[in-house]
């Protein structure tokens, strides 16, 4: 009875699945929810997704441009309060994050750390004086922040870092490096994690301080869009007042972390959707043996599979979400939801992308793009492994770290 | 000066549409969104203001179910200051007439200076409403306004028209109602969004606006739908290959001259 793909004229409105919210996962979210996600996305898809395969291609980003239209959207920092961020739910942040990697991880992840990370941590450890100094610009996207916690020789275990801080009169001379930063050098104050006698203790290093610097790193198959460096801190002297006060063990930084893997959860989700609507589109206009290649059963069952995937992955994403609005997410649940969702995303990616056939390799087409992007989001904020662990741990009371 | 936005909840886009053959009406269920003309008329208002011409208050009116108050939140999120929502059983039904003036007697009670809406509605697409309501309030009136400047109680706009686009001065008060080639609407910041709620929203019943209840509804419309029908089947269209791009051109122009149409 369809009648130019728009008008029919039929007695009842038969309920049937959307194939592009199967479980009307919308109708779960609050108004608000959806003018805040819609409103992400239209932006990112309108404005944003236009100019990342370019970027992708060439290994750049323009870090200060988006972060200042990101800073325009409000959504910088915007589960937190004060300082001129907007104070939003922990469910709307992560809608954002998975609409902003439903364009690119790389978007995503400017945006995490920014937010989650870097200005997460001068909200919750830093003093008044650093609040204010920093936050309303970091919020405004006029300031980029980073966050430095990993080493070439500590990555999963960050306890053991070697860069160290040591006292000398009223200030704190940095000395060490730290490897795989985002934004590292685009930032203009790094939040640096480091040894001191008395435990690790956070800084605040600003971009121009003598003996600091980055250097970035190149020839990276994943996360191209994203700005990833070398951060070398040579007796670098700090006053004390740039000391976050009420970061006193390595919890401080993993708290940071908890609250970035939060918004991944979301975001993986949303890389996993884009390749699944990619592939749906495309296989409903590639013809092979003279009839669409959705029509074959073998496809079907990639479609089944992805479907099953792309929408457990964001009931998963948005029932994590109402625990943290809740105050009832552990971190072993954010664990399970960040594991879970980007094996899941990385499966679909694969999937779509031999649905895509030739193309599927192309940067014309974003699927390969986003099975790229999710080995670095599989790997950093915590491995799959260290998740695994995490979790295993809250399952059978033993911890197997070590 | 005052502004009132007209706005209204129609089907997402997305949506595929389908007339009810009992009610003989459009099935307005499913995904919703506020009308995407009616977005370029908040803007254009905005931009009045930020313009530098002194707005006191621009304000959001919808007539709709009480789902319609989603509209009137995006509405607000996208600049206006307050939103009035017209909403009673008895206007179910309501034609392009009975909808216009039922939007009339609304806006007598706000007194604008101007009026602006969208020039169709996603959904009815009936282009008319604008017109309804300026002559409900004796107000001059334009339609498909793509370029508006708002100086000493004048607006000088251009008018799309089929030969191009005339430019006319209008005296406010007046209602006029904007095409999609005006402005670009702005992407509401987050703090916006989260703020619509709290900026102020009247809701009306159609005894608060004095509106008469036999000038509204099913019953008070004028136009009675007698039956539908399917649109004809268009033809399958004739593809030209671009193979030699002269010929292809020679190809173009044949089949125009066959139909007369150059
Ligand atoms: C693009 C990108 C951006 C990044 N951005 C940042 C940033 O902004 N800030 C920052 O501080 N870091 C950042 N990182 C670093 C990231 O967090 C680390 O790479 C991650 O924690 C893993 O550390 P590693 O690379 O040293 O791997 P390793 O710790 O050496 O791990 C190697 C392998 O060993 C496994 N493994 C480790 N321990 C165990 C164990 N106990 N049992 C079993 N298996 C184990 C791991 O799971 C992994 O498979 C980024 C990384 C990438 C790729």
């Amino acid at each position: 009875m369809r009648q130019n793909g728009r008008m029919a004229i039929t007695s009842v409105r038969k309920p049937k699945a959307n194939p592009l919210d199967f479980l009307e996962i919308d109708s779960r979210l609050s108004d608000e929810e959806r003018l805040i996600r819609d409103n992400v996305r239209a932006y990112a898809q309108e404005k944003i997704l236009p100019r990342v395969p370019d970027w992708f291609e060439q290994g750049t980003f323009d870090s200060r441009g988006v972060a200042r239209e990101m800073g325009q959207l409000e959504v910088l920092g915007m589960h937190l309060s004060g300082y001129g961020c907007a104070g939003a739910s922990a469910v709307s942040y992560g809608l954002t994050c998975m609409e902003l990697e439903a364009v690119d991880s790389g978007l995503r992840s400017l945006v995490s750390v920014q937010g989650s990370l870097a200005m997460f941590a001068i909200w919750q450890y830093g003093s008044d004086e650093q609040k204010e100094r920093w936050l309303p610009g970091m919020a405004s996207g006029e300031l980029i922040g980073c966050f430095g916690l990993t080493e070439a020789d500590a990555g999963s275990d960050p306890a053991a870092m070697r860069t160290r801080a040591r006292r000398d009169g009223d200030d704190w001379v940095i000395n060490g490096s730290k490897l795989w930063i985002t934004n590292g050098s685009v930032a203009d104050v790094a939040v640096i994690w480091a040894q001191t006698d008395d435990g690790i203790r956070g800084f605040l290093v600003e971009k121009e301080t003598p003996g600091f610097s980055a250097i970035d790193i190149h020839g990276k198959l994943s996360l191209r869009a994203s700005v990833t460096s070398e951060l070398v801190l040579d007796d670098v002297r700090v006053p004390a007042a740039s000391q976050l006060p009420e970061a006193s063990s390595l919890g401080a930084p993993l708290s940071c972390l908890n609250e970035a893997r939060f918004g991944i959860i979301f975001g993986a989700a949303g890389a996993a959707r884009a390749c699944f609507e990619e592939a749906l589109s495309y296989s409903g206009e590639r013809e092979v043996f003279d009839k669409p290649l959705s029509g074959f059963q073998l496809t079907q069952q990639k479609f089944v599979e992805m479907a099953l995937e792309v929408n457990k992955a964001s009931l998963l994403a948005l029932h994590l979400g109402r625990m943290k609005d809740e105050g009832t997410l552990a971190p072993e649940h954010v664990s399970f939801g960040k594991l879970s969702n980007t094996v899941a995303a990385i499966g679909v990616a694969r999937t779509a992308r031999t649905i895509l056939g030739a193309n599927g390799v192309s940067l014309e087409y974003p699927v390969m793009r986003h099975a790229n992007n999710l080995e670095s989001v599989l790997t950093y904020e915590g491995t799959a492994e260290i998740h695994t662990l995490v979790v295993g741990a809250a399952l059978t009371g033993q911890q197997a770290y070590r | 000066m005052k502004i009132c936005c007209l706005v209204k909840e129609v089907p997402d886009a997305a949506v595929t549409k389908r007339m009810d053959p009992d009610s003989k009406r459009l099935d307005r269920s499913g995904e919703k969104n506020l009308n995407p003309f009616d977005t370029h008329a908040i803007e254009a208002a905005m931009q009045i203001k930020e313009g530098g011409t002194p707005v006191e208050e621009i304000v959001a009116v919808t007539m709709g179910p009480d789902s319609a108050v989603r509209a009137l939140h995006k509405a607000v999120a996208l600049g206006a200051d307050r939103s009035v929502h017209l909403s009673d059983a008895a206007l179910e039904g309501s034609d392009v007439c009975a909808t216009g003036y039922a939007l009339a007697k609304i806006l007598e009670t706000e007194n604008p200076d101007l009026v602006l809406l969208g020039q169709q509605s996603d959904d009815g697409e009936c282009y008319t409403i604008g017109a309804v309501v300026a002559d409900h309030l004796k107000m001059p009136s334009l339609t498909q306004v793509i370029k508006m400047d708002a100086a000493d109680g004048k607006l000088t706009c251009e008018r799309q028209a089929e030969y191009g686009y005339d430019t006319v001065e209008i005296d406010m008060p007046a209602v006029i109602s904007v095409g999609d080639a005006i402005n670009e609407p702005r992407y509401p910041s987050l703090k916006a969004i989260m703020g619509a709620k709290k900026k102020p929203l009247d809701t009306k019943a159609v005894a608060d606006a004095g509106i008469e209840a036999d000038r509204i509804g099913e019953g008070g419309s004028r136009t009675t739908v007698l039956a539908l029908a399917e649109p004809p089947q268009k033809e399958a269209g004739e593809v030209i290959e671009d193979e030699d791009t002269n010929e292809t051109v020679e190809k173009i122009v044949a089949w125009l001259d066959e139909r007369k149409l150059i």
